[in-house]
């Protein structure tokens, strides 16, 4: 394979964004009939290197061959030309068409949806896709979406396809679905650039796999020769623990919170929540799994007193003297005001978490700005928590008078993290607490989880990335459409088949299992 | 009782500047563009024209009769100009350099009607009027002109064939640009640019390119809603502040019609309908507050569309997703 022409060669690519280099003289190649993982932590300029192949961005100084020949890619129709498609991390896809409107959008020539239609079919059937052309967008699954965008690019003759961090929000069961399909395209002789930062991934489905760390090109190893320990290193540049420790609590679990028929429904009648009932206990994380809009969100809302539920609902607080406190009915307010401690690390920072204009003094206000007693408020303690916070959980800020907009995603979510531990919570609820962070930070925030629950506190950890809830949590609740679908006492790595199936069906007797 | 075979015409007739209006601010709005200038645009586009007839027919000696070509083109060459330039400031400020669009969009229209009544006042000093009107009844002549064979086939006649070419126009254009947006490939990619100019960016379609065809040709058929209301329905007498709050409900039109331009048809004449509404029933002077409370009518009607659209949340019959907001490539 070496001594063909490669497909795409890169020569020292350098790409910068003001004084930020994203990239500094990356160079590799990419063969015909090949799956490369290109492997790095966030900010390591991979989806940037990937976007100058797709025409988003232009490189500042290097050279992109072709198929051997040199080529200039200026613009996403460049690419297209090239046969070069990306699918993007964040679907690039118009709720309000149909599949195959998404499909055909920018191409030239007469509007003609049967002939298209026709072509997309022939495309399913090729690799084992399974796509409804006049399906609208917005009533997809996510995986359904994803399809389209491949879909999209095999349609414009995509000889060469660019994956952004394809499984991120996919099951098991789905990503080995998409795993199939991509040893499909290879077996077509198509070269696969796939992008993610999950180390078992790349082992399963690459035949090589590039490391990126800070915009610098660090290898590229044959994947069946290194292993998950050498790769982490490379990417990281030190020696890394990629163990996840599930650490003991100081004294005997009892239990903190009992929810009891909780019940949600939207304004459309749909039940997002469905008579779900379990308890948490002190000192244990309960780890909570389910596809995206499965309800979670609407669980840990209405426990913190944001959604309206139905009645019969119920979520008890047992106070340390054995009093039970009923928690439906109250504003996050009105929980605090009864002197519950409670914590949320919501899913959206900067929407729900944080005011992303203020600076990181004037967030940690967001908390205490109602005590004292004079209509001014206190801006002194709040300023000393801010430096206590950067300091203790290392966050990288020019400054604490800094808008925390302008923070990177990982110092958001410890700015944020920061806050609501320092509250001396009794529960703390974390929403997708590590999702988008790379993976110094992540494991900085799984140590922070486990700091509370040794300090006694009720955890409830809301995750997609199955490997960490099965090392992190003591206990896995499955929540699929909203009911509980299964709970995993005690998880091993083993389970994660049993959780996946969970995930997709109540009760997990999928005929699919193997 | 109404007498429809009356009622129906003058209901049109009141329509037509609506669905100018709104045909170009449907077409505007889905390429994610919110413009509020529209009112002032249709006064822009009025007054423009207003000038190049009175210039032409200034330039042409009292008796001697008008060129029919020119005494039509020029005034609609001259709106269209008007108008355009107004639609390039519109997108230069929110385009280009993002400015927030509803600021700008009302700006606009605190301008274009300024503009209008400044050279409408000018104007009239010119000719030395003591009436705060100005009349241009020999090029209105040729827009008014209806069809030769309309008066002799009775209610059809009526109802159907008796308005000026303009108004044939409008209608003309409304199915065509309907068509464009649902049939065509350029429909097609208009709609991606408004939905999500990310994704239409990463297709390839250059969502500045769009926005710029998009809102200027939308200004210019809004301002083509203006001359009408001049030329044709107020037979080429311009008045200060006479076209009213009709920008305003060419707008809400736009919400009635949930952004469908053939729907706007119809729906325009059923809100020109309901604008003249007082005059069919009982008023006079001891029911002049209630011509106000008729007028309010399609304000109410807009609302209630609004809150039907809302509560069945079809996706389809939302407006434009980004709708309103400025698009930039990510950049860091």
């Amino acid at each position: 394979m070496s001594n063909n022409i490669p497909a795409v060669e890169l020569v020292n690519i350098t790409k910068t964004f003001g004084r930020v280099h994203a990239n500094t003289n990356v160079s590799m190649k990419i063969h015909k009939g090949e799956i490369v993982a290109l492997l790095g932590e966030n900010g390591s300029g991979k989806t940037t290197l990937m976007n100058m192949l797709s025409g988003i961005y232009y490189p500042d100084s290097g050279a992109i061959f072709i198929d051997g020949k040199e080529a200039s890619i200026r613009s996403p129709k460049d690419a297209f030309s090239y046969k070069i498609g990306m699918v993007h991390q964040h679907f690039k896809l118009v709720d309000v068409l149909t599949a195959t409107e998404n499909i055909i959008l920018g191409l030239e020539g007469k509007l003609n949806l049967k002939e298209s239609e026709a072509k997309i079919t022939e495309i399913c059937e090729k690799y084992g896709f399974d796509v409804d052309p006049k399906k609208k967008i917005y009533d997809m699954t996510v995986s359904e979406k994803q399809t389209v965008e491949i879909v999209k690019v095999l349609y414009r003759g995509a000889d060469i396809l660019i994956l952004d961090e394809p499984t991120a929000v996919l099951t098991p069961q789905e990503t080995e679905k998409l795993f199939n399909v991509m040893r499909k395209m290879k077996e077509d002789n198509k070269a696969l650039i796939i992008i993610t930062h999950k180390l078992h991934e790349v082992e399963a489905i690459s035949d090589r796999v590039a490391i990126l760390r800070k915009g610098e090109y660090i290898a590229d190893l044959v994947t069946k020769d290194t292993n998950a320990q050498e790769m982490t290193d490379m990417m990281v540049g030190h020696a890394v623990k990629l163990n996840i420790e599930r650490v003991k609590p100081l004294s005997e679990p009892k239990t903190k919170l009992v929810v009891k028929n909780l019940t949600v429904v939207d304004s459309d009648g749909i039940k997002k929540v469905d008579d779900v009932n379990f308890e948490v206990k002190t000192g244990e994380i309960l780890g909570i799994a389910g596809i995206s809009g499965c309800g979670q969100k609407e669980l840990l809302e209405s426990i913190a007193g944001l959604q309206d539920t139905q009645s019969g609902s119920s979520v008890i607080y047992i106070n340390d003297d054995g009093t039970e406190d009923e928690l439906i009915g109250l504003n996050p307010y009105e929980i605090s005001r009864k002197g519950v401690s409670l914590s949320f690390v919501p899913e959206d920072r900067l929407g729900m978490g944080l005011v992303a204009n203020m600076d990181i003094s004037d967030n940690m206000m967001l908390r205490s700005f109602r005590q004292g007693s004079t209509p001014f408020t206190d801006r002194k303690s709040p300023y000393k928590l801010a430096k206590k916070v950067v300091s203790v959980l290392d966050v990288a800020t020019p400054s604490i008078e800094t808008p925390v907009r302008k923070l990177s995603g990982g110092n958001v979510q410890k700015v944020l993290v920061g806050r609501e531990i320092s509250n001396a919570p009794t529960v703390l609820m974390t929403a997708y607490a590590v999702r988008g962070l790379d993976i110094n930070s992540s494991y900085a925030i799984y140590d922070l989880i486990n700091e509370q629950k040794k300090k006694n506190v009720a955890v409830i950890f809301v995750g997609e990335d199955l490997d960490v809830l099965l090392e992190l949590c003591d206990r896995i609740l499955v929540l699929c459409d909203g009911k509980v679908s299964g709970v995993v006492e005690d998880p091993t790595p083993e389970d994660k088949n049993t959780v996946g199936l969970l995930m997709t069906k109540v009760g997990g007797n999928n005929s699919e299992s193997k | 009782m109404i007498d429809l075979v009356s009622f129906i015409p003058s209901a049109i007739q009141q329509g037509i500047p609506l669905l100018y209006g709104s045909t170009g601010e449907i077409l505007t709005e889905k390429s994610g563009n919110l413009n509020l200038g529209i009112p002032g645009v249709m006064y822009v586009g009025a007054i423009s024209g207003v000038i190049g007839s009175f210039l032409y027919e200034n330039s042409v000696p009292r008796g001697e009769a008008l060129n029919p070509l020119l005494a039509v083109l020029i005034p609609i060459l001259c709106s269209l100009i008007g108008s355009l330039i107004m639609g390039l400031i519109f997108c230069l400020l929110t385009v280009t350099l993002r400015a927030n669009q509803n600021v700008t969009g009302l700006a606009m229209t605190t301008f274009g009607i300024g503009f209008g009544n400044f050279f409408g006042s000018s104007l009239n000093k010119l000719v030395g009027n003591d009436i705060a009107a100005i009349e241009m009844s020999r090029t209105s002549s040729y827009f008014s002109a209806k069809l030769p064979f309309g008066d002799s086939l009775g209610w059809f006649g009526k109802i159907f064939l008796s308005y000026g070419f303009l108004a044939y126009a409008g209608v003309i254009i409304a199915i065509a640009i309907a068509i464009v947006i649902k049939k065509t490939r350029v429909g097609l990619h208009l709609r991606a640019v408004g939905e999500s100019p990310q994704t239409a960016d990463a297709a390839g379609i250059s969502v500045t390119k769009f926005k710029y065809v998009s809102t200027c040709l939308g200004c210019m058929i809004a301002g083509l809603g203006g001359l009408y209301y001049v030329m044709d329905y107020m037979n080429g007498v311009w008045s200060n502040d006479a076209f009213g709050d009709r920008g305003w409900l060419a707008i809400a039109l736009v919400i009635f019609t949930i952004w469908k331009t053939d729907i706007g048809i119809l729906a325009s004449f059923l809100f020109g309908g309901l604008y003249i509404l007082h005059t069919q029933l009982p008023s006079g002077i001891e029911h002049k507050e209630l011509v106000e409370l008729y007028k309010m009518i399609p304000y109410v009607v807009t609302l209630v569309v609004l809150i039907i659209t809302s509560m069945r949340n079809k996706k389809e019959n939302q407006p434009p997703e980004s709708l309103g907001l400025p698009y930039f490539r990510e950049e860091r």
